[in-house]
C-alpha cells in the first residue's frame, strides 16, 4: 500500500467489456502496463476519476491472473455512470487493496465450497471461483448456483459456459427470474432454488447479491440444517476512505472497509440490522 | 404559568381530545429543555416544564406531527405563533389535526445571556416569574428576569397570539421594539466595514446546519445546498465565498417569510448574529414594499409573492444612489 | 516544577513564540478560539474554546491532492506545505484526552499521514482547571482536570504559572525558555470537583452488556424525535472523527479536500440505491452507538467522550451525550 494511503496511483483502464445492459467489466493496469498491486479474492480497491468521484469496487480478477485487475461495475451512481462512458486507454486513479477478503487459504481449504450469487453479486465471487479453479486440488467439490434477472443481466457468461461448466467438479447450477424463449435452463429465484438444490450441509456457502437475496437464501440455508458458522458473504457500504478512519462504513463496531468486507454470518448475528 | 400548562396539557390528552401535546421536556439542569412529544398526562406531570428557557419555537416540529394520525396539541409562544400561521400559509401544516394553545410569553432567558452577565458554573435556576434567583458552583446570585432575557426577546416584535384554539392568560400587542436599530448601525457603516463586520461573523461559521434546521421558514424536504450536483459544499466552508454567500442567499430564500422569530441566532453553536440579515431584508422590503410581517395573518400577500405597478425596482433605486 | 509569573505571561507567550507558531485560546470575534498568538493578545476569561482543540490536527477542511487532467491523462500531486513545529497553549484535560482518543483513529496504520504530520510537529501545553463549569463531566470519564497532561502540564496557582514537562518534547520546550525558579506548587482547593452535577454519570455500563442490547433499546425513539439532524453536536466535538471526501473543479485543476463530515447529516451515507439509515433516529444512535459502545469495543472499553460539555450547551434542542448515557442505563425516556 501507498505511504500515503489517501493519495491514488494513476491506472490505465485498457479494456472494457459490455457484460450485461448495466455491467462493463473494465481491465486496469498501471502506467507500467503492469498489474498495479497483489491481492487477495474478495478484496476491494477505490476507483477514482477525479472531479467526478472516487468508490469502491471489488476486485473480479483473480489473484492468480498475473497481468491486470479487473472491476466488474453496474451502473448505479455517479461514478459508475462515467466508467461506463469511459473508452479503453482512459486513464483512472486507483489505491487498494483494501479489507479482509476471503479465508481461501485457510477456511475454505479442503472444502466443498457452494458459491451462491445474484446480479452483480458474482463480481467479488469470481474472483474466488477462478482462485479455486487455479488451485483446484486444494478444495473438495464446487457447486455454482448463480441468478440474474435474465438471461442477458447474467455477468460472465461466457466464462461460465466456456470454462466454469465444462471444468470437473465443478457444477454450474443458473437461474433466472422469468422464462425466456431461449432459455432451457432453471427459472425463479435464487433463494428457492437454493433450496430445491438441496445441498448437503457439510458444505461451505459463499454468497454475495442484493440484501433482500442474502436474507431469504439465509433463511433457506437455515431451513437445510446449515449453520451460520458456514456461510461468508460480503458486504459494500459506502465509503469515503477505505482505511477505517472517515466513519460511514460501519455495521455496529465493525468497518467494512477494514473488518470485512467478507463477514461470517455469525459475526453479523452480533451487528445491527443496519446494512 | 407552568402550572396551567402542564394542566392543560394532561386536560387535553385525558379528555381524549388529543392523542398527543407538543411541550416543553425537563433536562438534567433548569435551563436546558428539550422539545418533546408527550401522549399520557403521567408523563406530562412528570416531565413537562414551562420555564424562562422554553425558547424553541415549536411551530416547526407541527410539518410532521400535523401529518400524523390523530390530534396533535402544540403549546404556542406569540412568536412561535407568527410561525404557526406562515407555515400555515404555506400550506405545511394540516390546521385540522392541531389543536394550538397559545400561552402568554414574557421573555425567553437562555445561557448565553446568564454567561454574558458573568456567571460561570450554573447549575440551575429558579422563579416562573419576574425574578430569577441562578444557582452556581460558586454561589448564587438572584437577578431580574429582565436582565437575562435572550437577545432576541430584548428586541420582542409582538406579544400577540395567533390563531390559536385556545389562550392561556392573554394575548398582547404588537412591541414597539427596536429591533431594527442594529440593521440601521450596519446601514450606517461604510462598504468596507460593513464587510469586514460580515466577514467577521461570517468566517466563524462551521456549516453545522443548524441555522437551516431549526428555521421555521427553511422548511423544504431536501435543502438546495444537500443537493450533491449544486456545485457547493453543504458541510464546509469551502471558501470564504460560500461562507459569505450560504447565509446570504438562505436569508434572501426566506425573505418574505422569515417572521424574525430569531431561532438562527439563538441555535447557532458560534454565536453568529444572523437575524440581522433577516431584518435587513425585512426592513428592506418593509421600505420599498409597505410594511409586512410575515405569519402576521393569512390574507396578505407576502411582498415577494405578490406584484403591483406601483412596486419599485430595488436594483434601478440601488444604482441610482450608487452612481449619485 | 518550574514557576513562572503570571504578571508576566506575556513575556512567556513571547519566547514560547519565539521560534514557532504559539495558539493559545484567545477572544476572537466573541469566542474562544485556539489563535496565533501575536503580542499583546490576552487568554480568554472563558474556561473553553468554543471549539474543540481538535481543529489543529484536524481542521474542518484540508486539501489532500490535486489532479492535472490532459485528455485522458491524469497527474496526481501532493501539495502538501510543509508541516512547521508549534505549541499549544492552554489546552485543558478534556481537550488534552481527546486527542489520544483521535490517535488511535488516525494513527492506527495505515496512519492518517496529514493528522500525523500535525501530531509529530506540536507540543501540547495543557492547562489544569480550577474553575469548572457546571457541564463539565471529565472526571466521570476517568480524566483528572487538575493532571491535565500534555507534553508539558501547567497550573495557575496564586500568582504563578506552574509548569511541568511530561514528555521529553515537552523538557525540550522547557529548556529553550528563560531560566525559571525551580519549586512546588500549593495544593489547590479541588472540592468544586466534588460538587459538579453531572460527576456521577455512569459510563460503565455500556460494557456490561452487548452491542445489540443497547442498539435495539426502546429509548432512541423518543430521544431522537426532536433532532433537527444539524452537525452542532458532531463539529464542537473533541472526538467526533469522521470526514468527507470530495473534489472540487478549479477550472485549471481538481483539487481533493476533505472536509468533516457528520453521522447526523440525512446523506451520510447515502449511496446510488438509498441509504442503510433512512430516518434521523438510525443517525442518532448512531453517534451515541459510536462513543458509547463502537469505539470502546474497539478501543479497550475507553468511551469515546471526554467530557468536555461542549455539546451540553451547543444543542438547539438540548439533547446531548449526558441523557443519553442517562436514558439507556435507565431503559427509559
Amino acid at each position: 500500500m501507498n505511504k500515503e494511503p489517501l493519495i491514488p496511483m494513476v491506472a490505465v483502464v485498457t479494456d472494457i467489456r459490455t457484460d450485461t445492459p448495466d455491467v462493463k467489466t473494465f481491465r486496469v493496469v498501471g502506467l507500467d502496463g503492469k498489474k498495479p498491486f497483489e491481492h487477495i479474492p474478495g478484496q476491494c480497491a477505490m476507483l477514482s476519476m477525479p472531479g467526478v468521484g472516487e468508490a469502491l469496487f471489488s476486485i473480479t480478477s483473480s489473484p492468480t491472473n498475473e497481468d491486470y485487475l479487473e472491476f466488474s461495475i453496474k451502473k448505479c451512481g455517479c461514478v459508475t455512470s462515467w466508467l461506463h462512458a469511459i473508452e479503453p486507454g482512459q486513464q483512472i486513479t486507483l489505491r487498494g487493496p483494501y479489507g479482509n477478503g476471503f479465508p481461501v487459504d485457510t477456511d475454505f481449504a479442503g472444502k466443498d465450497l457452494v458459491f451462491i450469487a445474484g446480479g452483480i453479486g458474482l463480481a467479488p465471487l469470481r474472483s474466488v471461483i477462478n482462485y479455486v479453479r487455479h488451485y483446484r486440488a486444494r478444495y473438495g467439490a464446487v457447486d455454482i448456483v448463480y441468478g440474474a434477472r435474465s438471461k442477458e443481466d447474467l455477468v460472465d457468461y461466457e466464462e461460465i459456459l466456456e470454462e466454469w461448466c465444462r471444468e470437473e467438479g465443478i457444477t454450474v447450477h443458473l437461474t433466472i427470474d422469468n422464462p425466456q424463449p431461449e432459455w432451457d435452463g432453471h427459472v425463479g429465484f435464487v433463494p428457492n432454488y437454493v433450496k430445491e438444490l438441496s445441498f448437503d450441509t457439510g458444505k461451505t456457502v459463499v454468497m454475495c447479491g442484493p440484501p433482500v437475496m442474502i436474507k431469504f437464501t439465509l433463511a433457506g440455508l437455515e431451513e437445510l440444517g446449515f449453520q451460520r458458522e458456514q456461510i461468508y458473504t460480503t458486504f459494500e457500504l459506502k465509503m469515503k476512505c477505505a482505511l477505517g478512519k472517515c466513519g460511514r462504513c460501519n455495521i455496529g463496531d465493525k468497518y467494512v472497509c477494514k473488518d470485512g468486507p467478507v463477514f461470517r454470518l455469525d459475526q453479523m448475528a452480533v451487528l445491527p440490522d443496519e446494512y | 404559568m407552568q402550572e396551567r400548562v402542564i394542566e392543560k396539557a394532561a386536560q387535553l390528552l385525558e379528555s381524549g381530545l388529543c392523542s398527543r401535546v407538543l411541550g416543553w421536556k425537563k433536562g438534567e439542569f433548569f435551563y436546558d429543555v428539550t422539545p418533546g412529544v408527550f401522549t399520557t398526562a403521567q408523563e406530562v406531570r412528570n416531565e413537562m416544564v414551562f420555564t424562562p428557557f422554553c425558547g424553541a419555537n415549536l411551530s416547526k416540529y407541527l410539518i410532521a406531527e400535523s401529518r400524523k394520525e390523530g390530534k396533535v396539541a402544540a403549546f404556542l409562544k406569540p412568536c412561535d405563533t407568527y410561525s404557526f400561521v406562515q407555515l400555515q400559509k404555506e400550506h405545511r401544516i394540516r390546521r385540522e389535526n392541531v389543536y394550538a394553545v397559545g400561552v402568554q410569553c414574557e421573555g425567553m432567558c437562555d445561557l448565553d445571556s446568564l454567561t454574558a452577565l458573568n456567571l460561570t458554573g450554573i447549575t440551575g435556576a429558579e422563579g416562573l416569574g419576574e425574578n430569577l434567583k441562578v444557582f452556581t458552583l460558586y454561589g448564587e446570585e438572584t437577578l431580574s428576569r429582565k436582565d437575562a432575557l435572550s437577545l432576541r426577546c430584548n428586541d420582542c416584535k409582538s406579544k400577540k397570539l395567533l390563531d390559536c384554539d385556545e389562550i392561556l392568560g392573554e394575548s398582547g400587542e404588537e412591541q414597539d421594539s427596536h429591533r431594527f436599530d442594529q440593521v440601521e448601525a450596519l446601514e450606517a457603516m461604510t462598504a468596507e466595514e460593513r464587510f469586514a463586520f460580515w466577514r467577521r461573523e461570517l468566517s466563524k461559521c462551521i456549516r453545522c446546519n443548524a441555522c437551516r434546521n431549526v428555521c421555521p421558514a427553511c422548511s423544504c424536504e431536501k435543502c438546495v445546498f444537500d443537493n450533491p450536483n449544486s456545485g457547493v459544499e453543504n458541510k464546509a466552508a469551502a471558501d470564504p465565498f460560500e461562507e459569505n454567500l450560504f447565509h446570504i442567499i438562505r436569508a434572501f430564500h426566506v425573505a418574505g417569510r422569515c417572521t424574525d422569530c430569531g431561532e438562527c441566532t439563538r441555535v447557532c453553536p458560534q454565536h453568529i448574529p444572523l437575524h440581522l440579515l433577516n431584518r435587513k431584508l425585512i426592513k428592506d422590503m418593509n421600505q420599498l414594499y409597505g410594511t409586512y410581517q410575515a405569519g402576521a395573518d393569512f390574507e396578505t400577500k407576502p411582498p415577494m409573492l405578490d406584484f403591483t405597478q406601483e412596486d419599485p425596482e430595488p436594483s434601478i433605486i440601488t444604482n441610482g444612489r450608487d452612481s449619485g | 516544577m518550574k514557576i513562572w509569573k503570571l504578571d508576566r505571561l506575556q513575556d512567556l507567550f513571547a519566547a514560547l513564540a519565539g521560534e514557532r507558531t504559539l495558539y493559545i485560546p484567545a477572544d476572537v470575534a466573541g469566542q474562544a478560539k485556539f489563535t496565533p498568538w501575536e503580542p499583546g493578545m490576552e487568554m480568554t476569561k472563558a474556561l473553553n474554546t468554543n471549539r474543540s482543540a481538535k481543529d489543529l490536527f484536524f481542521p474542518q477542511v484540508e486539501d489532500l491532492a490535486a489532479f492535472k487532467i490532459t485528455g485522458r491523462q491524469i497527474q496526481v500531486e501532493d501539495n502538501r506545505e510543509d508541516v512547521e513545529d508549534f505549541v499549544i497553549f492552554g489546552v485543558r484535560a478534556c481537550d488534552a484526552r481527546s486527542f489520544s482518543i483521535l490517535d488511535k483513529v488516525f494513527l492506527e496504520e495505515p496512519a492518517d499521514t496529514y493528522y500525523k504530520n500535525r501530531r509529530d510537529h506540536a507540543t501540547v501545553m495543557t492547562l489544569a482547571c480550577s474553575r469548572p463549569e457546571a457541564t463539565c463531566f471529565c472526571t466521570a470519564l476517568g480524566i483528572d482536570p487538575q493532571a491535565p497532561g500534555g507534553d508539558v502540564s501547567c497550573w495557575v496557582e496564586g500568582e504563578n504559572l506552574y509548569l511541568q514537562a511530561n514528555t521529553q518534547k515537552g523538557e525540550a520546550l522547557l529548556e529553550k525558555l528563560p531560566a525559571m525558579e525551580e519549586g512546588e506548587k500549593p495544593q489547590g482547593d479541588a472540592s468544586v470537583f466534588d460538587r459538579l452535577p453531572l460527576k456521577d454519570v455512569d459510563f460503565s455500563v455500556f460494557s456490561e452488556k452487548a452491542l445489540l442490547h443497547w442498539f435495539n433499546s426502546p429509548v432512541w425513539e423518543e430521544l431522537s424525535r426532536s433532532c433537527l439532524g444539524c452537525g452542532s453536536c458532531t463539529f464542537v466535538c473533541p472526538t467526533c472523527q469522521c470526514y468527507d471526501v470530495k473534489d472540487f473543479d478549479t477550472g485549471t485543476k481538481v483539487k481533493r479536500f476533505r472536509c468533516w463530515d457528520s453521522c447526523m447529516y440525512s446523506d451520510f451515507t447515502m449511496m446510488a440505491h438509498g441509504t442503510n439509515r433512512p430516518t434521523q433516529k438510525e443517525r442518532f444512535r448512531q453517534r451515541f452507538m459510536h462513543k458509547l459502545v463502537y469505539y470502546p469495543n474497539n478501543h479497550d472499553g475507553e468511551i469515546g467522550c471526554v467530557g468536555c460539555g461542549r455539546c451540553l450547551r451547543k444543542c438547539p434542542i438540548s439533547m446531548n451525550i449526558v441523557k443519553v448515557a442517562k436514558a439507556l442505563k435507565e431503559g427509559s425516556v
